[in-house]
């Protein structure tokens, strides 16, 4: 399969193979007018099968969101056709909106409009609990 | 200007601080009586409760200050869909220090991050409860003269009983600390507390359901009640609300020493008969409530007694 090498956008590489589609989604890339390509399970030497997504823009990515979802990923940055940046990620102190808190408790519960927090507590077992309620986020 | 959400806003330093100005007050209450005069609590409680509320209130008019407020979410705006974020941006324009209680837990956070006064949790579901925790601290420190090197039993409904939460987080900063975990298996400690704090520190414990078995070892029993209005489903309450209930023939083996809290109300879980054994300082405990809140206004409204 081939895709079109990009001249000036965004490839987010080594995604677990099978969290690229959860990426786009989380991202919002489905509202973007430019190209976009989510590669599934291609080849790769380190993980076996990996995901990658294309984007045909220099957009602003949220690196928290990408940093949560799949720290193992890297991001490169191609500006004229040349690599311009490779990001490695690691896991924010903190993310907002980005997962709901599950517990029928917590005041996010009752208040829609309050965004959902969820801090990094302990950053080797990559546990995320709600700010408001301390209830733990599922696995990613 | 500092909200108290969590008893692990407080350093050890400022909670010795705190239990300090306490027993100046109860040594010498006159001293106290009237300087916060001219000063407004308002306490919020969208969930209804007595002593909480009315210890708030008494500790606020023994300083000379006043209070306002409402004891339930029905006579409140809330009824009318108003958010929590909104009541306290009102409040703040009437009051200097606002106390709230509210069934849903982060209620009080999303309160202090919009109030423009300091916020006190008086009580977030079954998530926190500091000012219980400094009452039961400021007890303990009277009654045992020390908060390192105890055993400290818990016995009752763990997994919903904001208190113990907040007691195990306040009690693991110390040194010595060991704590026996007494519950049926539907209450067990939940594992935010047990995994990230008493293991994450390397606190010695032991879960034992069997609360003679485990009395001879300790020296704090903090009993609890199983509160009914955690449960969704009224089945589990009736099956769980007896599993402990504390007798004089239970304490034959428990230390002369040891002393017996409980945040109240009691329903069932301690018997009557044990009110007289000079152990039982649940009472006592109720009244430093109101020290203890007395010491926590001063502070948080930054008024110093000398």
């Amino acid at each position: 399969m081939k895709i079109d090498s990009i001249k000036n956008g965004i490839v987010i590489d080594h995604i677990k193979a099978g969290k690229g589609m959860y990426l786009y989604e989380v991202l919002g890339l489905e509202k973007l007018d430019c190209q976009v390509a989510i590669i599934k399970n291609a080849e790769s030497k380190k993980q076996g099968k990996k995901d990658i997504i294309k984007i045909d823009s220099l957009i602003d990515i949220d690196f928290d969101v990408l940093g949560y979802v799949d720290n193992g990923l890297t991001v490169n940055i191609i500006k004229d056709g040349v690599l311009i940046e490779k990001k490695s990620l690691e896991l924010p102190e903190k993310i907002v909106n980005v997962i709901k808190c599950k517990n029928p408790r917590c005041i996010t519960s009752v208040e829609q409009e309050l965004p959902h927090i969820f801090k990094l507590t302990d950053r080797e077992k990559g546990v995320y609990r709600c700010i408001y309620c301390e209830t733990r986020a599922k696995d990613r | 200007m500092k909200s108290l959400i969590d008893i692990l806003d407080l350093s050890t330093d400022e909670i010795d601080e705190l239990i300090a100005v306490a027993d100046d007050i109860i040594a010498d209450p006159q001293k106290y009586a009237e300087v916060c005069h001219g000063k407004k609590l308002a306490t919020l409680f969208f969930e209804p409760s007595t002593r909480t509320r009315l210890s708030f209130e008494s500790a606020m008019l023994s300083l000379g200050g006043s209070v306002l407020g409402f004891s339930e979410a029905a006579s409140s705006s809330a009824s009318k869909g108003e958010s929590v974020s909104d009541t306290v941006k009102v409040v703040s324009c009437y009051s200097d220090i606002i106390a709230m209680r509210h069934p849903k837990e982060g209620a009080p956070l999303v309160a202090s991050m919009k109030a423009d006064v300091p916020v006190i949790n008086a009580g977030d579901g079954g998530h926190n409860h500091p000012t219980q925790t400094l009452t039961d601290l400021l007890t303990i420190h009277r009654e045992m003269g020390r908060l390192n090197d105890l055993t400290i039993g818990l016995c009752g409904d763990l997994k919903f009983g904001r208190t113990v939460h907040s007691l195990i987080a306040a009690m693991s900063r110390y040194t010595g600390i060991k704590f026996v975990l007494i519950s049926p298996d539907e209450l067990k400690l939940p594992d935010y507390v047990k995994v990230d704090v008493i293991e994450k520190k390397g606190i010695p414990y032991e879960e034992n359901p069997d609360l003679e078995a485990a009395m001879p070892d300790l020296d704090i029993l903090y009993m609890t009640r199983v509160q009914k209005e955690r449960f969704f489903n009224e089945q589990d309450y009736i099956r769980l609300k007896d599993s402990y209930i504390l007798t004089p023939e239970k304490l034959k083996n428990a230390k002369k020493t040891m002393r017996i809290l409980h945040p109240l109300p009691r329903v069932n879980e301690i018997s009557v008969a044990v009110d007289d054994d000079e152990r039982a300082c649940y009472f006592r405990q109720a009244l430093n409530g109101r020290f203890i809140r007395m010491a926590l206004i001063l502070k948080m409204l930054g008024m110093e007694v000398k």
